[in-house]
């Protein structure tokens, strides 16, 4: 037992080593109990026509991606460039969930909102924030209060879920999609759930 | 001078005022001490290090919301932990659930403290079994040389 001295050296290294281990991790990102999950049911209105509603049904039978937005996120303007180009090449379809475009603006007083404004003012400020900086949504639409992005377990926008054919939830990006995400991960796991029946 | 900090106290005092209203509270005060109660123990996704009760980030008002409005639907503080924990995970709970993965956190204190008292016990025993070291005559006298020659050392100092 010479070596005896190193002992306290080698714990000292084990603690170091979890220690750089624990700085690699985010903590922002907490894994979501969603994956492998059915998608929680909605039914919202859309965007582009309010009249009119999208519901997970709807989607049945796609691959598609659901990206939680809104025009007062400011990292959603970072990511956006990156799914204007994905909108182009038109691999999946991308639906924009549009997420308390009204309340969750820490800008605006709820309390001079009336309540029946409030739609229509969210309507004009998401079409306008789209025109503005490009539409890449095959469709969005109007989570006005929040609650779906509660059923989603949204907690931080902007968020992504990928979404199978059979309606459940596959792989989730928290924060904005990087070009480096979309690439490595995100567009090889559509292409393989394209692959299956 | 006298007008500015007067000017940045009411400025203060105006910021405490809206909070303090911001939000809508149940006029039924056993029910909010119970949404009180139960939204300290769910943890605030987005500051992380503070309950949905203590936060004043827009979803822990959302959440909060939630537990008010199932609270008085009827439904029990289980019921409303497992629908958080449906939705954000574990993670949301401040007192995570005992299963195979979380066996290390609870348990990890206690083994720590069991090897730790073992390792000392062990110690302590093998000291005492370990008796003073018998010396032979030769030795006695080199130890009572060494010491006097120290005293002489001492009184010539």
């Amino acid at each position: 037992m010479k070596a005896k001295f190193l002992v306290p050296l080698f714990l000292f290294l084990l603690l170091v080593g979890f220690l750089g281990f624990g700085l690699s991790l985010n903590p922002r990102e907490v894994p979501s109990p969603l994956i492998d999950k059915p998608a929680p049911d909605f039914t919202l209105a859309r965007l582009d026509n309010p009249e009119q509603t999208l519901a997970l049904a709807d989607m049945k039978g796609q691959v598609w991606l659901l990206n939680v937005w809104a025009s007062w996120c400011v990292a959603c303007r970072q990511e956006h460039p990156v799914l204007v180009a994905l909108a182009k090449r038109k691999e999946v379809p991308l639906v924009g969930l549009n997420y308390k475009e009204v309340r969750g603006d820490g800008g605006i007083d709820m309390r001079k909102v009336a309540a029946e404004n409030e739609l229509p003012m969210a309507i004009e400020r998401a079409r306008g924030w789209l025109q503005s900086h490009g539409d890449p949504y095959d469709v969005s639409i109007l989570d006005i209060n929040g609650r779906v992005g509660i059923d989603f377990g949204v907690y931080g926008v902007p968020e992504t879920f990928l979404i199978d054919k059979q309606g459940v939830i596959r792989h989730k990006h928290i924060g904005p999609i990087t070009p480096d995400a979309l690439r490595d991960t995100i567009l090889p796991k559509v292409a393989a759930l394209k692959a299956e029946s | 001078m006298r007008r500015f900090l007067l000017a940045c106290g009411l400025s203060l005092f105006a910021l405490v005022a809206h909070a303090n209203t911001a939000e809508p509270v149940a006029p039924d005060q056993a029910l909010e001490e119970r949404v009180m109660a139960l939204s300290h123990k769910l943890r605030c996704l987005v500051c992380q290090n503070q309950s949905i009760a203590e936060s004043d980030a827009d979803l822990a008002v959302d959440l909060r919301g939630q537990v008010r409005e199932q609270l008085s639907a009827g439904k029990n503080e289980d019921e409303i932990a497992d629908y958080m924990v449906a939705r954000y995970g574990d993670f949301v709970l401040y007192e995570p659930p005992m299963r195979g993965s979380t066996l290390l956190l609870w348990l990890g204190p206690l083994v720590l403290a069991v090897v730790g008292i073992g390792v000392l016990m062990l110690r302590l025993s093998r000291r005492n079994k370990e008796s003073a070291p018998v010396l032979n005559e030769a030795q006695r006298a080199k130890a009572r040389a060494l010491l006097e020659k120290d005293d002489n050392n001492g009184t010539q100092a």
